[in-house]
């Protein structure tokens, strides 16, 4: 919101001195007779944004009991009655914990799970922000001020944010926002901001016999085939190629089940997920893990216990979750295959 | 996920002829004898719905030496359609939803169907859709652009003013930060509608925005961000860089030629040209003057990149360099070996494109495309390289490169600083595997 409604109120008084002052000497001079000045009124009408720093924010309170009431009536039948609805939209509310309030950093955020309204939210002005302008779905701009403020503490209440007894205001929204679970987890990421940034990825322009890892990593399984419905009726029928009729069999043969045992119930884990024999993924390449572990008399036994209780910091930042569900043998074949570096 | 099969492709179990589903068993027989001439003739046929007859066989082609009714009879009148309207041989191109990638309609894309797409010009009709809360067709007579803020005079333009004040016409492409999103960890969907089609390209006109600022006297010294702010139920609000604000973006009533399509803000939008396309406001009311971000919903929640460690990168505007082969592309089928013309488009959010190369082998060696005119800044480029397809397996890539000397990345490039899950600016190189039968299919190779 601007400075211009401070300025507007000051002078409502003497609306008709104001408006003349405001009124545009250098624009008219340009360009005669296009545009007019804004008034306070309207300024007041449309001026509804909210700031990081609260610049913008009406004063107003409500309690986490009146936007209990608030959210069941207006939110609850798309979003769920907890926000953890997956129907219409990703869920509100969930992933943070008590940890995470502390730091200021959604550990959630680090593992690949779905991510909520809560896990990724910094700064309260976006939420009551959006809240105010868009919310509900079907009639946005209709909850009273004071209706946003309580459905915004009951939403941090439903993520363990707040207690059942706070009172977000004006006054203490700088206080709720300290216990935002992921307050700490953004960055302004100038490379990509500003247009003479460099970027962060670089690629060189090779011409010939350019090194490519022999793979193919990834295709479309067979049965994703008709997903988006029949791909000859989505291409033109004349030019120099038709839609596949995907209501066929493919024509080109599906690559062949992994024939590799070990490979096999690498799959099955979903140990293949992150990791690679070749390449970094999001885990290390396997044939690394080989290398660095070659000669070890104990490596066996120490990487079992690593897989089965997961671990983080030996190759990167990216943790590996705990693999619970193994068996001990399986745990040994995929181990023992690791180590072999596949073979 | 499955294992590799190995490099490049791995030759057909199944080798059948491209157009097997048109043709008879004989006919099928025919060609398996190799007798490939055969095939064209078969498949317009099959496609015209005259069933088997056999092109060039016997005197000639039946569509030349049997006169048909539009060249013996009268055709239709003038203005039979106020405004025309597409052959209807051409109905399969439409713009379409990814099924499953959202759950509500009015919350939702439509992708432009790349793949039947000539030029650089995306046709208004086909001009992919992002809404957040279902669009309007807004009556022009009564809305309203306000500039407020850290400004001398607070403005209020009616669209009778804009549309009087000096116009700039300029060729832009728009790109959702979030195209090709879906395909950050593995291949997702066919076809380059779906990986690519959050891409349209359009001659904008309107009104410079920098006559805007100077006209409300902007701050200066202060004046470093812009917020813009849409008119309808979501009132989408954006932060933009005053820097790019007085550089080239525009407040725009018009595109191609035309005022805006009501799917695509009618009557008034922002135009941000290289930044993301949620920057580019629909149904745009106010725009604000201020001193920092707003860190708006869209800035927090969403159009952020998470990275490997958690942290989300915030105001990633800028579409960097990325360029795609249209033609042949994921879910078609090439007619039959022979020449073939790969073509694509190029382009990028920090300038002009200064190169294309082009594949045919997934990447080993690469040979540079033909680029043509008109070649702009912060628009689509059409490149166009010749082939001629052996009948062979083969994997087709196109590289861009900009005049800033950035070359387009390979995937695995992009992951390893960024991860799999940042959903949005996926510039990748794109692969397409032709198989022996001639069907073409997304892949990704590296
Ligand atoms: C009719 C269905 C509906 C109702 C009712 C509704 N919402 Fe929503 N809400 C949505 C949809 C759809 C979106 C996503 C909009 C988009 O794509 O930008 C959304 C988005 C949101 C978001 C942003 C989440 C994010 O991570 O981006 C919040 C917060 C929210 N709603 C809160 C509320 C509150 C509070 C209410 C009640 C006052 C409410 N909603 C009522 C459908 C609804
Ligand atoms: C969700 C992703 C993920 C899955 C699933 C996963 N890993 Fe990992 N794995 C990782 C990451 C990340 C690391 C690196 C952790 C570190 O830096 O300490 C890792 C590390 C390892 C290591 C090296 C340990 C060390 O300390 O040197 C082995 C061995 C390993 N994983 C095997 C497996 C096996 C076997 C499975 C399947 C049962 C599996 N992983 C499933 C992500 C994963």
């Amino acid at each position: 919101m601007s400075r211009c409604i401070e300025l507007a109120s000051a002078c409502l008084g003497a609306t008709a001195l104001c408006l003349t002052l405001a009124a545009p000497a250098a624009a008219q001079q340009s360009f005669p007779g296009i545009g007019r000045a804004a008034t306070p009124a309207e300024i007041a009408a449309w001026d509804i944004d909210v700031r990081p720093d609260f610049k913008g924010l009406p004063k107003g309170s409500g309690t986490v009991a009146r936007g209990q009431k608030v959210w069941d009536e207006k939110c609850a039948s798309c979003h769920g009655t907890f926000g953890e609805s997956n129907e219409v939209f990703p869920p509100i509310v969930g992933g943070t914990t008590a940890e995470d309030i502390q730091r200021g950093r959604v550990k959630a955020l680090t593992e690949p799970v779905g991510r909520t309204t809560l896990m990724k939210l910094s700064s309260l002005s976006a939420l009551w922000d959006y809240i105010n302008r868009a919310m509900p779905w079907d009639r946005p701009k209709s909850l009273s001020t004071d209706e946003v403020y309580a459905v915004v503490a009951y939403i941090l209440h439903l993520g363990d944010i707040l207690p059942g007894d706070f009172v977000l205001s004006d006054a203490t929204i700088r206080q709720a926002e300290q216990r935002l679970p992921n307050r700490n987890g953004k960055v302004k990421y100038e490379p990509l901001w500003n247009l003479k940034g460099k970027g962060d990825v670089t690629n060189v322009a090779c011409m010939k016999d350019c090194p490519v890892g022999a793979i193919l990593a990834s295709y479309l399984p067979d049965y994703a085939r008709d997903a988006h419905g029949n791909l000859a009726l989505q291409t033109r029928a004349v030019g120099p190629t038709r839609g596949v009729d995907t209501s066929a069999p493919s024509l080109n043969a599906p690559p062949p089940p992994p024939t590799d045992p070990a490979l096999a119930l690498a799959n099955r884990h979903s140990c293949m997920a992150c990791h690679r024999m070749e390449g970094k993924h999001v885990g290390p390449a396997f044939k690394d893990v080989a290398a660095r572990y070659a000669g070890k008399p104990d490596a066996a036994a120490v990487l079992a216990a690593k897989v089965k209780s997961g671990g983080a910091g030996n190759w990167g930042q990216i943790p590996m979750p705990p693999n619970t569900g193994l068996s001990d043998q399986d745990l040994a074949v995929l181990v023992k295959w690791i180590l072999s570096g596949g073979s | 996920m499955a294992e590799n099969p190995g490099m490049p492709v791995r030759p057909s179990g199944r080798l059948l002829r491209a157009p097997e589903h048109f043709l008879s068993p004989a006919q099928i027989a025919e060609v398996t004898a190799g007798r490939r001439g055969f095939l064209r003739g078969a498949f317009a046929a099959a496609l015209a719905g005259t069933g088997g007859v056999a092109a060039a066989q016997g005197t000639g082609d039946a569509n030349i030496l049997e006169l048909p009714a539009h060249t013996k009879g009268l055709g239709q009148p003038v203005a039979t359609h106020g405004y025309g309207q597409p052959s209807q041989y051409e109905r399969n191109l439409q713009r379409r939803e990814s099924p499953g990638l959202t759950r509500v309609s009015a919350a939702s894309v439509s992708f432009a169907p790349l793949q039947g797409m000539f030029g650089i010009i995306t046709p208004n009709g086909l001009h992919f859709e992002r809404h957040h809360q279902g669009w309007w067709d807004i009556d022009p007579s009564k809305h309203r652009l306000m500039i407020n803020g850290l400004v001398k005079n607070p403005l209020v333009f009616t669209m009778d003013d804009l549309m009087r004040l000096p116009s700039v016409s300029r060729m832009h492409f728009i790109e959702c930060g979030a195209n090709t999103g879906m395909e950050w960890g593995n291949v997702a969907v066919p076809t380059v509608q779906y990986t690519h089609g959050m891409l349209s390209c359009c001659e904008f006109t309107g009104v410079a925005l920098s006559t805007l600022l100077d006209m409300a006297g902007y701050d200066k010294k202060a004046g470093k961000y812009i917020l813009v702010e849409g008119a309808d139920g979501s009132s989408m609000t954006r932060t933009v860089a005053m820097e790019r604000a007085l550089d080239d973006c525009m407040v725009a009533y018009a595109m191609n030629g035309e005022m805006l399509r009501p799917e695509n803000g009618y009557p008034l939008r922002m135009v941000a040209p290289g930044i993301q396309g949620v920057s580019w406001v629909k149904w745009l009311r106010r725009i604000e003057v201020g001193d920092m971000p707003y860190g708006t919903k869209d800035e927090t929640l969403h159009y952020v990149d998470l990275m490997p460690d958690g942290l989300h990168r915030q105001y990633t505007s800028i579409q960097e360099c990325k360029s795609v082969i249209t033609s042949p592309s994921g879910g078609q089928t090439l007619l039959d070996k022979g020449f073939h013309n790969i073509t694509g488009l190029a382009w990028s959010g920090r300038g002009k494109i200064r190169r294309v190369d082009v594949s045919t082998d997934g990447g080993r060696n690469w040979r540079t495309a033909k680029l043509e005119s008109p070649i702009l800044s912060k628009c689509l480029t059409r490149f166009n390289f010749g082939w001629v397809w052996d009948g062979g397996p083969a994997i087709l890539q196109s590289r861009a490169i900009d005049d800033t000397g950035y070359v387009q990345p390979k995937i695995n490039q992009l992951r390893a600083v960024r991860g799999t899950r940042s959903i949005y600016h996926n510039n990748a190189i794109q692969s397409w595997r032709v198989a022996e039968g001639g069907e073409v299919s997304n892949v990704q190779v590296y």
